[in-house]
């Protein structure tokens, strides 16, 4: 039996989750929400941290109903991440672990993705497809390590919808992808963007180029161009289509890829995690593909697909378990930590 | 007709068939439910007629690649020559690590392949074709006695593919291939360097503007931070 706490603050969220044994026993959140137009920046996010996490920690013991005593492990974010709200969690996280002297892990965020998603979901060997503000991967497990078969070459599927969001000035509350998921839903016309798909590699960034143009023809890109006596231009498109169009296209390229992994591995699993992830559209797509070759999707909520710290808490409990100390020294943030990096020492498969 | 489906790939069903008595593999590729009505067609259409045109440019310039026999843009289906006793690179690498314990004779029988493949993926570039996904899956290993190390290496899966001079499509065709090769065949990291050696020695007078290129499109991949 293992009792973790887990701190994750690699974003726009601070989340404290408690497990034991695979069992959820707190996942409290709050989210740094910007005004519409405007994206979330290292030194304002690390603030609204600092100003959360005290709280946090004690509403999870309290909605837990355990004494500092009860835990076996801190768990925190190593990375990857933007560093300053990292280092909130992470400087947390070290005093809790001499306050209360208990053993301190680092986890890397998308293992606790991907550990996450396998408990709540039950799904033994997947080919996971991790999409978030900052990650697009396309993962197999092999040979004791999360290996990334497809990946973005530019921006992340998270962030070429954030921007978007940005554009169109698009509320980012409760999230900018929750709220182009919704007028998505109204659009009717589809408007063709680019579609980029290297092998099982995929890239956003002409795209979103693209779709910025239309969504604001009169906004001059190139300090160039002479500005020009045309009369302004109307934005051809509605906002609506744009979403829904948006969402198609970059969606059918992360199945594409996805479908490509799985039969390159020759597996029928497919298991969907980060922040993008809970998008239904993206669910759905999913499904119809696994079903057209007789595969099986999983897939989680916002509970456990949005950042949380239960998922760096069950991360954690299960490198805890399989034995894994990390020195006190060792206590500190990356930004860029690759989910190949890991060890995966919990798996004997 | 009667046809036996063989496998379900990435992008559609295989099935053996005939076409005018010869026998044939047909690949369809059935309409996928999960995109959008014109986005599918588009790309079905697409990928059609680049894995047609890929097929007679690479004959044309004397890699093998499966002959393309037919082709129906209205049922989505191709069909194409069938290497029946062929298999994957993917098998071939992993059956040979498999079989021999001794990772010197592993090494020296690998390389022997590498340089086959790496020189089969230069000539495809020196004549300005990108594959558009380089895996060991897309590469075949036919029996063949008369050839050296009596097998043919035969590159399969060119809906992806394009024609382009320039160096970029190069290097990101290159990257792909790599990408692939360490996550498929983790343990073996000396699979690339063979086949990228080889490969400079085939792909024509902008060897060095392609390598820099791949130089640069991989430390993009590395840059790239990861926030969320």
């Amino acid at each position: 039996m293992v009792c973790a706490l887990g701190i994750e603050g690699s974003a726009n969220k601070i989340g404290i989750g408690i497990i034991n044994d695979g069992k959820v026993l707190a996942n409290v959140r709050r989210t740094y929400i910007t005004p519409p137009g405007e994206g979330f920046l290292p030194k304002e996010t690390a603030k609204h941290h600092r100003e959360a996490i005290l709280a946090l920690v004690q509403a999870s013991l309290k909605e837990a109903e355990l004494q500092p005593s009860d835990l076996d492990v801190i768990c925190y974010t190593k990375g990857p991440g933007m560093a300053p709200p990292l280092l909130v969690g992470a400087i947390v996280a070290r005093t809790l672990s001499l306050l209360w002297q208990k053993p301190l892990l680092g986890v890397n965020h998308c293992i606790g993705h991907i550990e996450m998603g396998r408990l709540i979901t039950g799904a033994q060997n997947p080919i996971v497809l991790y999409v978030s503000g900052g990650n697009t991967q396309v993962i197999a497990y092999s040979n004791k390590r999360y290996r990334i078969f497809g990946e973005t070459i530019d921006i992340a599927v998270g962030n070429c919808l954030d921007r978007f969001a940005r554009i169109i000035k698009l509320s980012n509350d409760p999230s900018p992808g929750y709220n182009i998921e919704q007028l998505a839903k109204q659009g009717k016309q589809y408007i063709k963007l680019p579609y980029v798909v290297k092998g099982m590699d995929v890239s956003f960034s002409g795209l979103l180029s693209h779709i910025e143009e239309l969504a604001e023809p009169n906004k001059r890109r190139n300090k160039r161009k002479k500005p020009t006596d045309e009369a302004e231009k109307e934005p051809e498109y509605s906002k609506e289509d744009l979403c829904y169009s948006l969402q198609e296209t970059i969606f059918a390229m992360l199945v594409e890829i996805t479908e490509r992994a799985m039969a390159h591995c020759e597996s029928n699993e497919v298991l969907i995690v980060g922040g993008v992830g809970c998008n239904e559209r993206l669910q759905e797509m999913m499904r119809i593909m696994c079903e057209e070759r007789d595969g099986k999707l999983f897939a989680t909520d916002e509970r456990y697909c949005i950042d949380n710290g239960l998922m760096i808490a069950h991360a954690g409990a299960e490198m805890f378990k399989a034995g894994t100390k990390m020195p006190f020294e060792d206590a500190f943030v990356t930004q860029r930590y690759r989910t190949d990096e890991v060890l995966v020492n919990w798996r004997d498969d | 007709m009667t046809a036996d489906i063989i496998k379900q790939g990435a992008e559609g069903r295989l099935y053996l068939g005939d076409f005018k008595g010869e026998s044939c593999l047909i690949k369809e590729r059935f309409v996928k439910k999960y995109r959008h009505p014109e986005l599918d067609t588009q790309i079905t259409r697409q990928r059609m007629k680049a894995e047609v045109k890929a097929s007679s440019r690479c004959l044309a310039a004397g890699i093998l690649a499966p002959r393309i026999l037919h082709s129906d843009l209205n049922t989505h289906k191709l069909y194409m020559e069938y290497f029946g006793n062929a298999q994957t690179a993917k098998k071939f690498i992993q059956d040979t690590v498999a079989a021999e314990s001794d990772e010197e004779k592993v090494k020296e029988k690998l390389l022997e392949l590498c340089i086959r493949i790496g020189a089969i993926i230069g000539q495809m570039h020196a004549n300005n074709i990108i594959h558009g996904d380089l895996t060991t899956s897309n590469i075949l290993i036919n029996p063949n006695p008369a050839a050296k190390n009596e097998y043919d290496v035969i590159l399969i899966d060119f809906g992806l593919s394009h024609y382009n001079q320039g160096a970029e499509d190069k290097g990101v065709d290159l990257y792909v291939l790599e990408r692939a090769l360490l996550s498929t065949h983790s343990e073996q990291k000396y699979i690339f360097e063979y086949i990228l050696a080889e490969y400079r020695r085939n792909c024509g007078k902008d060897e060095e503007v392609v390598i820099a290129k791949f130089d640069e499109v991989r430390a993009r991949g590395r840059k790239r931070t990861m926030i969320g």
